[in-house]
C-alpha cells in the first residue's frame, strides 16, 4: 500500500480525557502498539481557554520521542484557538468542533443539528460521569431550580452510545428524566474516532490537516 | 435557622439596607430582593436610584467576582434571577417616572443556536444600564434580524452564539446589513463563550463582549461617541 512502510511512525496521540476509555480500547482491539497515547485532563471543558495553551504544552513536551503528533480533539469551545495553536506546531486534529460529531459520522450529526437545535448529547463517558460533569458542574445538585435556565430550550437528549451497555441505557434515560428531557439512543460506536486513528496510525497523507475554524474577512 | 436569616430588611437605614441587598444579590436571594426593592420604593426612593444604586451596582460586584473566578455561573444566575425578581418590580415604574434612556438594543441568538444564559444577562444589565432591549429570542435567521431591526429602528445590534457551529452565522447576518446597505447604521456587539476578539474582527462586528459588564461599557461607549457624531454634525451645519 502506497505511503506504508514496513516500521511504521512511532505517533503520540494526545487525546481528551473524555475519549481515554475509547481511544484506548481501539489501540488494544487493533493492535496499533505503535500509537501512544497522552491525555489532558477532561474536566478542562470547564475551562476552555485554557486548552490551547495545556495542548501546546503537552506537544513541545513530547516532540522529540515521536514521529508524528496527532490530537484527538474537538475545538471543545476554544472557538478556533486550538486550531491556530496546532498548526503552529504542525499537529493535525480529527475534524470536528467536537466528539459527538465525530462519534456520529458529519452528515448524521448536522441533519440532527439542524432539525432539531435543541439536542442534548451524552457520550459513554458523559453518561458515567453525568452526576459529577453536568449536574454538579452546572451547580444543580445546589441550586436544581436552574434546570430551566440551563435546559428550558432543549427538547430532547440523544445517548451517543460508543458500547452495548444496557446499564449505561439506563443512566442515560434516567439523565434524560432528572432533565426534562424526551430520551433517544442511538449505538454510534467509535464512528470517524477509528477510520482516523487507522489513518493517523499509517502517518500515510490520509489524514487532512486541520481546516481553519475562524473566519477570515 | 441563623441569625441572619431572621434579619428584619425594614429595621436596616437606607445605606444598610442597600449594602444588604448587594450581599442578598450575591447569594441570589429573590425573595429578599424583591422585599428590599419594595422598603426603598416605600421609603420615598425614585425607581431608577432603586435600580442603579441597590441592583445595578450590586450585579456589577458578582460580574466582578466571576471574572475573577470566584464565581461561576450557577452563583451568577441565581443572582440574575434575583435581580430578575426586582426589575419585574421595577420595571413599570421606570415606564411611568420616565427613566434616562442611553440608547436602544435588539438583541437575538443566532440560528441554530438555543442558548440564552449570557444573552439573557447582557439583556438585563443593558435594561439595567438605561438601554431600552428588544429582546427577539433564540434561533433567529437573517430575516428575524432583518424584520427586528426594520420594526424597532434599535441603535444597537447584539448577537449570541455559545457553539463552534453556530458562531459563524454572525457573519451571514452582517453581511446581509452589509447587502441591503444598513450595517453602517448600527453598532453591532457579538458575545459568546467560544468567540474572541479576533472572530469579532474577522466577522466584521464593531466589537466583542466578553462579558455582560463589558458588553455595558463598549455600549456606553458607542453611544456617547455616537451622540458625540451627532452633535458634531449638528454644530457643522449651523456653521
Amino acid at each position: 500500500m502506497p505511503g506504508e512502510s514496513l516500521t511504521r511512525p512511532s505517533t503520540l496521540l494526545i487525546a481528551c480525557g473524555a475519549l481515554a476509555r475509547e481511544v484506548k480500547h481501539l489501540l488494544d482491539v487493533n493492535g496499533w502498539s505503535h500509537m501512544t497515547l497522552t491525555c489532558l485532563p477532561a474536566d478542562l471543558h470547564n475551562t476552555p481557554q485554557q486548552i490551547p495553551g495545556a495542548m501546546r504544552r503537552k506537544i513541545r513536551a513530547s516532540r522529540d520521542r515521536y514521529d508524528r503528533i496527532v490530537a484527538l480533539y474537538g475545538d471543545c469551545g476554544t472557538g478556533g484557538l486550538l486550531d491556530d495553536v496546532l498548526r503552529d506546531e504542525g499537529v493535525e486534529r480529527i475534524p470536528g468542533p467536537h466528539c459527538y460529531q465525530f462519534y456520529m459520522g458529519t452528515d448524521d450529526f448536522t441533519r440532527l443539528a439542524e432539525a432539531e437545535p435543541g439536542t442534548f448529547f451524552l457520550t459513554d463517558y458523559l453518561v458515567r460521569h453525568f452526576d459529577r460533569l453536568i449536574i454538579k458542574g452546572l451547580g444543580l445538585d445546589r441550586f436544581p431550580q436552574l434546570r430551566d435556565d440551563y435546559f428550558g430550550h432543549y427538547v430532547q437528549l440523544v445517548y451517543l452510545a460508543q458500547t452495548e451497555d444496557p446499564e449505561l441505557d439506563k443512566a442515560a434515560q434516567a439523565a434524560a428524566e432528572r432533565l426534562g428531557l424526551i430520551y433517544a439512543r442511538r449505538l454510534t460506536g467509535y464512528g470517524e474516532l477509528e477510520t482516523f486513528m487507522a489513518e493517523a496510525g499509517h502517518g500515510d497523507n490520509a489524514v487532512q490537516p486541520v481546516p481553519a475554524m475562524r473566519l477570515s474577512r | 435557622m441563623s441569625e441572619e436569616d431572621d434579619l428584619d430588611l425594614s429595621s436596616l437605614n437606607d445605606e444598610e439596607l442597600v449594602q444588604q441587598m448587594h450581599d442578598d444579590l450575591y447569594d441570589g436571594l429573590k425573595e429578599e430582593i424583591e422585599e428590599g426593592v419594595n422598603i426603598l420604593l416605600e421609603r420615598g426612593w425614585q425607581p431608577y436610584d432603586v435600580l442603579t444604586k441597590a441592583l445595578v451596582e450590586g450585579m456589577r460586584i458578582v460580574g466582578i467576582d466571576f471574572r475573577d473566578g470566584i464565581l461561576f455561573v450557577p452563583e451568577v444566575l441565581m443572582a440574575a434571577n434575583a435581580m430578575k425578581g426586582g426589575m419585574a418590580i421595577l420595571r413599570p415604574l421606570l415606564a411611568e417616572t420616565g427613566a434616562p434612556k442611553m440608547g436602544k438594543m435588539v438583541i437575538g441568538t443566532v440560528k441554530g443556536d438555543i442558548h440564552d444564559i449570557g444573552k439573557n444577562l447582557v439583556s438585563m444589565m443593558m435594561e439595567g444600564a438605561g438601554f431600552e432591549v428588544v429582546d427577539i429570542g433564540i434561533n433567529n435567521a437573517v430575516e428575524d434580524y432583518l424584520a427586528a431591526l426594520e420594526e424597532h429602528q434599535p441603535d444597537i445590534l447584539g448577537m449570541s452564539a455559545l457553539l463552534t457551529t453556530t458562531m459563524p452565522y454572525m457573519k451571514v447576518v452582517i453581511e446581509a446589513l452589509k447587502e441591503k446597505g444598513i450595517r453602517s447604521d448600527y453598532v453591532v456587539l457579538v458575545g459568546g463563550a467560544p468567540l474572541n476578539e479576533a472572530f469579532g474582527e474577522a466577522v466584521g462586528a464593531d466589537a466583542y463582549c466578553r462579558d455582560a459588564a463589558v458588553a455595558v461599557e463598549t455600549a456606553k461607549s458607542f453611544m456617547s461617541r455616537r451622540q458625540g457624531s451627532a452633535l458634531a454634525g449638528l454644530q457643522a451645519a449651523g456653521d
